[in-house]
């Protein structure tokens, strides 16, 4: 304990950076969701629950909800199997496997906004992609206009862009799977998939778990992708809720309704962060 | 702890060979095509002149190398200035979130002052905080303040804010692997807590600090929400904010110029990847790990 002192020293730039820049900032967002601040309007009232009310009320806002449910439910499970899979693939030995673990990992350091340009390119209806499906007799169609296509759009070059983040974590927990524990079960005459589901599965479950929380922490918070790639549209079929927020804040500066709404977006992520950890023991085998 | 690992692994480790390698190679080749594909297309169509960049039947290559798309890019904007708006304000982030998060993570790993546990548990909560969320009340404060239209809060948040805890995270788990032994023999020397962090632990803390410099710079380069709401002048523009805007009076992107303008923004990064690959995949490890 003599030196708590030098700690909390050391420790005090990030902690007042903390402070300052997310600790300050939340309650105030909340503060101010119950006031009715426009820095047009130079309006600042407060209004009680109103935003809340409006809210509620706002079908924008509800297909908006119901959208970034979507978006999140097929990014998700798509991007941790498929993640997964390659984590396992990429575990065998082969000659090459690095150069496929680079490869799959390197749309990570492109900037987002360069991944969407040049897939916004790719699936423009007389682009690339599809004069490829044309080759195949497929007549493709625009990718970025007609439903539902542009949500799944959206997705997959979310997906693409980070999955190599969570192959490699899934790479790393697998490398520390025990090996006498396959051997062992192989003499109990378990073939690999049963090795998979009762040895593997349950080893990096931790891994799982944690790949969970920042995956749809993440899928609740896509927005350069929307912006650059369908602008939200067509109509409002892709306008997720942090892209709806972005357009009430910063081009509307409806900032009153707009922090109802990052409050609706922090509970939510709050929230499902919070009940994952709760049902964890009753699937994750073991703390790290 | 890593060698034994490895060592375990020795009879599935056996190299696959045949069919089954063959039937790997084809899996893995067709799935990376949306991974190559982009980066193929960008330099290509970068280089056509723009009929070639729709034509039909496509081509993989150019048939007429257009090199003054590249002319083009700078003429639209003030690009070079752009570029070095986006490489000052990485390096900026990068010096002050290498040195406050190594410091904040030796401290939370290594030693044991109050609240230490209670502290770090509240911080982790940045790391699931959506931009969105505090970016309001910032910008609120930023544009009081007079300091909306400028660089200061594009350093000052990847530098102190939820980044910053990402990085003191990395160095925690660096540090809590660290032989202790080393330590307490300069303890018995007489050094003080902040000697031993300068003059032990530091200097044999390079590739920990090279991963962290690593995404801290990455981060920085590829920010798009915080300096769009920020930026308003050209001037003071960084690379993704320039990006999106490369199109003609109707607002329809010019495909080859913005492309071209995309590799001129990608191509560092991606030379320093495939040079440094495995302080990047490493880095990106340390922060999953054990958490």
């Amino acid at each position: 304990m003599r030196h708590w002192r030098t700690g909390l020293f050391m420790a005090a730039p990030v902690l007042l950076g903390f402070i300052f820049l997310v600790f300050y900032p939340v309650v105030s967002v909340i503060r101010d969701s119950f006031t009715s601040y426009n820095p047009l309007s130079g309006d600042a009232a407060f209004i009680g629950t109103d935003n809340y009310t409006r809210l509620i009320q706002d079908e924008t806002a509800l297909e908006v909800a119901r959208n970034t449910l979507i978006f999140a439910c097929i990014l998700v499970p798509v991007n941790m199997a498929l993640a997964l899979f390659l984590a396992v693939l990429l575990n065998l030995h082969f000659k090459g496997r690095t150069t496929f673990r680079a490869i799959f990992f390197s749309p990570v350091i492109v900037s987002t906004v360069a991944w969407t340009i040049v897939w916004k390119y790719i699936l423009q209806d007389d682009g690339p992609f599809n004069y490829f499906l044309s080759l195949g007799g497929v007549d493709g169609p625009n990718w970025l206009r007609d439903n539902p296509w542009p949500m799944i759009s959206v997705v997959m070059v979310q997906v693409f862009k980070n999955l190599g983040m969570n192959m490699i974590f899934f790479l790393a927990a697998l490398q520390g799977v025990p090996e006498e524990m396959y051997e062992s079960s192989e003499i109990d005459g378990a073939n690999r998939w049963q090795q998979f589901k009762k040895i593997t599965l349950p080893f990096i479950s931790p891994t799982i778990l944690l790949v969970a929380i920042l995956t749809i922490a993440g899928a609740f918070q896509v927005f350069a992708q929307v912006l650059l790639l369908t602008g939200g549209g067509p109509g409002l079929s892709t306008t997720v809720l942090s892209y709806y927020i972005f357009i009430n804040a910063f081009q509307i500066f409806d900032l009153g309704y707009a922090s109802a709404l990052a409050v609706c977006l922090f509970v939510f992520v709050m929230g499902l962060t919070v009940a994952q950890w709760q049902i964890r023991t009753r699937w994750v085998f073991r703390e790290v | 702890m890593r060698s034994k690992v490895n060592k375990r692994y020795t009879r599935r480790n056996s190299k696959l060979t045949g069919w089954r390698l063959f039937g790997i190679y084809s899996l893995l080749l067709i799935i990376a095509v949306p991974f190559i594909f982009p980066t193929w297309w960008m330099f290509t169509a970068s280089l056509k002149p723009i009929e070639e960049v729709f034509a039909f039947p496509a081509s993989l290559i150019p048939n007429d190398f257009q090199i003054s798309n590249y002319a083009e890019v700078f003429r639209l904007q003030p690009f070079l200035r752009q570029y070095w708006n986006s490489m000052f304000i990485a390096i900026v982030v990068t010096i002050i979130s290498v040195t406050i998060s190594t410091m904040g993570g030796y401290a939370f790993a290594r030693i044991n002052f109050k609240w230490r546990s209670k502290l770090f548990v509240i911080l982790l909560s940045a790391l699931l905080m959506p931009a969105e969320v505090t970016l309001i009340p910032i910008f609120r404060l930023m544009v009081k303040s007079g300091l909306s239209d400028s660089f200061f809060p594009i350093i000052l948040i990847p530098a102190f804010g939820a980044h910053a805890v990402v990085g003191l995270f990395l160095m925690r788990q660096f540090f809590l692997d660290f032989p202790a032994e080393l330590e307490e023999a300069a303890e018995i020397d007489g050094l003080s807590r902040w000697r031993v962090f300068t003059k032990i632990a530091l200097p044999l803390s390079g590739p920990a600090l090279a991963s962290l410099a690593i995404i801290s710079f990455l981060y920085s380069w590829n920010l798009f929400l915080e300096p769009l709401v920020f930026l308003t002048e050209p001037n003071k523009y960084t690379l993704p904010v320039v990006l999106p805007q490369f199109t003609d009076t109707y607002g329809a992107p010019i495909f080859n110029v913005q492309l071209a303008a995309t590799s001129l923004s990608v191509i560092p990064v991606m030379i320093v990847f495939v040079v440094a690959q495995r302080h990047f995949i490493r880095g990106i490890t340390m922060t999953g790990i054990k958490s």
